[in-house]
């Protein structure tokens, strides 16, 4: 057993484009994940954040095996998983679960709850019958569900009852890595608060490990004991939760923690956004240099020449790691610097 | 009405015991029962409420845009009731006086036509005597207005070359380009990121000032509620719970839908406390529960929840915060009830 249990090493992902042109010489790619090195410690939860089409869920797959990554190492408890054969991975898969998004599009709405959350019982030859059918009901009862409603289809589930069903069916093998891609995103709040209450139980009864990806900050924050951010499929910046918050030092970081809306009129009235000119560029074609220098307030000409290491400076914490060559200071206001540049 | 009678002006729109029933193949669904609120000149009202409480379905009813449906009420606007407009009236304020923004953004812009075209389009469906060539130069400076970066070159672009973000914001370009009293926003930022919500919100609110345009925005973000709302509607199971003011809706909330709302929020200053979520789910709107449509889900619930619906009344003694709920509307009397229930330790209950 070591401290981390999963590690990424320079991962990349990049997925081919269609050619469209007859003669074009190289091979165009959207480089979905460009280089990706992180650690997920044994028993923590990992929030993982960022815009769309940054990279989150093709990064949550190549974790999983999902994806067959492009370059680079997946390590998972200190055994090299990258180029495991599937029949080699079949141990992994039991230990690695993943739970999706969308609670509707992600369950075969003409099967039986029963059998989807017995799905993994029955790939990996766990019990048979009756027996089977104990350890789903078990199942049901822990995520809340009425073990009663074994034989219904999902169709007669609310979106946040589909979403325990989900739950249900990673934890049928009692894993220890949890990837949660987006399990709340499409919940209202009540019924988010319902599963991510639920995820917390989970954690602490069965000690999961979690990768929780979210676009909302404040669901991010409420979870993670650590946090990366995603910009343009790489890490912009990773911190402990805490020190991220009080202390952002990438200018991405801090224009999106400043653009959460926070439920306090006070405190939004009072807060300063930072607006962000312009689009997400391509993931085709990334910006060269930091791939934030179109956008950053705080740009200037090395930025656009040289790629930003991800490492920590300014006397933080080894673990806070920033990858910015004119990292943000406490206090620093970048609103002001907004708007300038064309 | 109430929220009106601070100010002597009458309201830009009043809605009033507002009704709409589709009729389905399991029943009559009851969308929207009895919904009632108003509007001033330049303001936000918010619509906030969980999927399927009616947002939509009222709104739209408003504009005259719900098929199929039985509407009853009224909905003043400037002075007339839209609800019995014919619908060649209605056409004519639609897009010009009221502007429209949809849930769905791609499906609200035509695939196979140019952005700039449809502005154009749009435009000169309202005023003739635009010429296409005006109509361009003005769907550019819209366009530029609302933020697209090279508007000029943009505006020849199709909706698919845009971004969600962009999308949104073209759309907003075109509810706003006849400078309308009245802008109703329908979860315009929910489908995109936060730091393109904050751009889009941005853009609405610098338009809303520059034309004095009254906004209703429909979300389910409660912190987007507190950063634009000046009032706020609370919507639960097609019928109004809770209207006032937004410092009172967060600071001074009486209904307990409303904090249990704002309970099941993670909350900054006390992260990774046990989120208090509402029990259960909505009910059905074609079986609905006797009494209080809230009480199987709420920790107050008492006898009388169960059998009498409860009428929306003032609280607090301010005619301008209302509420649908059966307990005590006096601050002690309120309070009191939470510590019965046993919600005050669980509500309270930072670590
Ligand atoms: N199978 C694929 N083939 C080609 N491109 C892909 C594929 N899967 C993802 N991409 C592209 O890779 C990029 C990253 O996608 P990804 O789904 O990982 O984003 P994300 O961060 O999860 O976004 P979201 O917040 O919208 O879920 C996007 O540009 C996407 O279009
Ligand atoms: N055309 C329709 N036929 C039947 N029911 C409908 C129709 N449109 C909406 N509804 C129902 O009306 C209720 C309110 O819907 P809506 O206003 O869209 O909710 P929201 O608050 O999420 O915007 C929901 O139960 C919805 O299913
Ligand atoms: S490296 Fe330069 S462009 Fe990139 S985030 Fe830092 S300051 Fe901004
Ligand atoms: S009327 Fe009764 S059930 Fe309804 S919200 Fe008030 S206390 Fe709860
Ligand atoms: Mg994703
Ligand atoms: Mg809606």
């Amino acid at each position: 057993m070591t401290d981390v249990l999963l590690e990424l090493d320079d991962v990349r992902k990049w997925f081919p484009l269609a050619s469209d042109r007859l003669f074009r010489r190289e091979r165009e790619h959207v480089k979905a994940v460009d280089g990706v090195s992180l650690r997920v410690r044994a028993g923590e939860t990992l929030g993982l954040v960022g815009e769309t089409g940054s990279g989150k869920s093709t990064l949550a797959r190549c974790m999983t095996r999902l994806h067959d990554v492009t370059s680079g190492r997946v390590i998972f408890d200190g055994v090299d998983i990258t180029q495991m054969s599937q029949r080699d991975l079949r141990p992994v898969r039991r230990e690695i679960q993943m739970i999706f998004q969308d609670p509707y599009g992600s369950l075969n709405p003409r099967r039986r709850v029963g059998s989807i959350i017995g799905d993994p019982y029955a790939i990996h030859g766990v019990g048979e019958g009756t027996d089977r059918k104990r350890r789903v009901q078990e199942l049901m009862e822990l995520v809340g569900l009425n073990p009663e409603h074994y034989n219904r289809f999902p169709a007669e589930f609310s979106g946040g009852q589909r979403q325990r069903i989900g739950v249900a069916r990673a934890l049928a093998l009692r894993p220890r890595l949890i990837v949660c891609d987006e399990p709340v995103s499409a919940l209202d709040v009540s019924i988010q608060a319902q599963i991510i209450n639920l995820l917390a139980d989970l954690q602490a009864e069965f000690n999961l490990t979690y990768v929780f990806i979210a676009h909302d900050l404040s669901v991010v924050r409420h979870v993670s004991d650590r946090v990366a951010v995603m910009y343009l499929g790489k890490i912009a910046e990773v911190a402990d939760v805490e020190s991220l918050h009080a202390t952002p030092r990438h200018p991405y970081t801090a224009a999106l923690l400043s653009a959460i809306p926070i439920p306090d009129p006070e405190l939004s009235d009072r807060r300063e956004r930072i607006i962000l000119r312009g689009e997400v560029p391509s993931p085709i074609n990334p910006p060269a240099g930091c791939r934030f220098h179109p956008r950053c307030p705080k740009a200037q000409d090395r930025c656009a020449g040289e790629e930003p290491a991800l490492v920590s400076r300014n006397g933080d914490e080894e673990d806070h790691r920033a990858a910015c060559h004119f990292p943000v200071q406490p206090g620093e206001r970048l609103s002001a610097a907004n708007g300038e540049r064309p | 009405m109430a929220v009106a009678a601070a100010d002597s002006s009458p309201p830009l729109l009043a809605v009033e015991d507002l009704r709409v029933s589709f009729r389905t193949h399991d029943g009559v669904v009851r969308a929207v029962r009895g919904v009632s609120f108003d509007l001033a000149k330049g303001k936000t009202l918010a619509i906030v409420g969980e999927s399927g409480s009616g947002k939509s379905v009222s709104t739209q009813a408003i504009v005259g845009l719900v098929r199929g449906a039985e509407v009853s009420g009224r909905a003043t606007f400037a002075g007339k009731d839209l609800l019995t407009m014919n619908a060649e009236e209605l056409r004519r304020i639609r897009g010009a006086r009221i502007g429209m923004i949809f849930q769905d953004s791609l499906s609200s812009l035509h695939p196979y036509y140019r952005i700039g075209w449809q502005i154009v389009e749009m435009i000169r469906a309202h005023d003739g005597s635009v010429s296409r060539a005006e109509g361009r130069d003005r769907a550019v400076d819209l366009l530029r207005r609302v933020g697209i970066p090279h508007a000029e070159r943009r505006v020849d672009d199709y909706p698919h070359q845009f971004s969600g973000g962009m999308r949104q914001r073209a759309l907003i370009a075109m509810a706003m380009a006849l400078g309308p009293e009245l802008l109703i926003a329908d979860e315009p930022t929910t489908a995109l990121d936060v730091t393109v919500q904050a751009q889009v919100l941005q853009v609405m609110a610098d338009l809303q000032r520059e034309f004095g345009t009254a906004i209703i925005l429909i979300t389910h973000d409660l912190g987007v509620v507190a950063e634009v709302a000046d009032e706020v509607v609370v919507m639960y199971a097609g019928t109004v719970m809770e209207r006032s003011g937004r410092r009172e809706l967060f600071y001074r909330f009486h209904h307990p839908y409303t904090e249990g709302l704002l309970g099941s929020l993670p909350s900054e200053q006390d992260v990774r406390r046990r989120l208090r979520p509402i029990p259960g789910s909505p009910p059905s709107l074609i079986r609905l529960p006797k009494g209080c449509p809230f009480h199987p889900r709420c920790p107050y619930a008492f006898e009388r929840c169960r059998t009498d619906v409860p009428p929306l009344r003032p609280v607090y003694g301010d005619e301008a915060h209302l509420s649908a709920c059966w307990l005590p509307t006096d601050p002690a009397g309120r309070e009191g009830a939470r510590a019965d229930a046993g919600v005050t330790a669980e509500a309270r209950g930072s670590r």
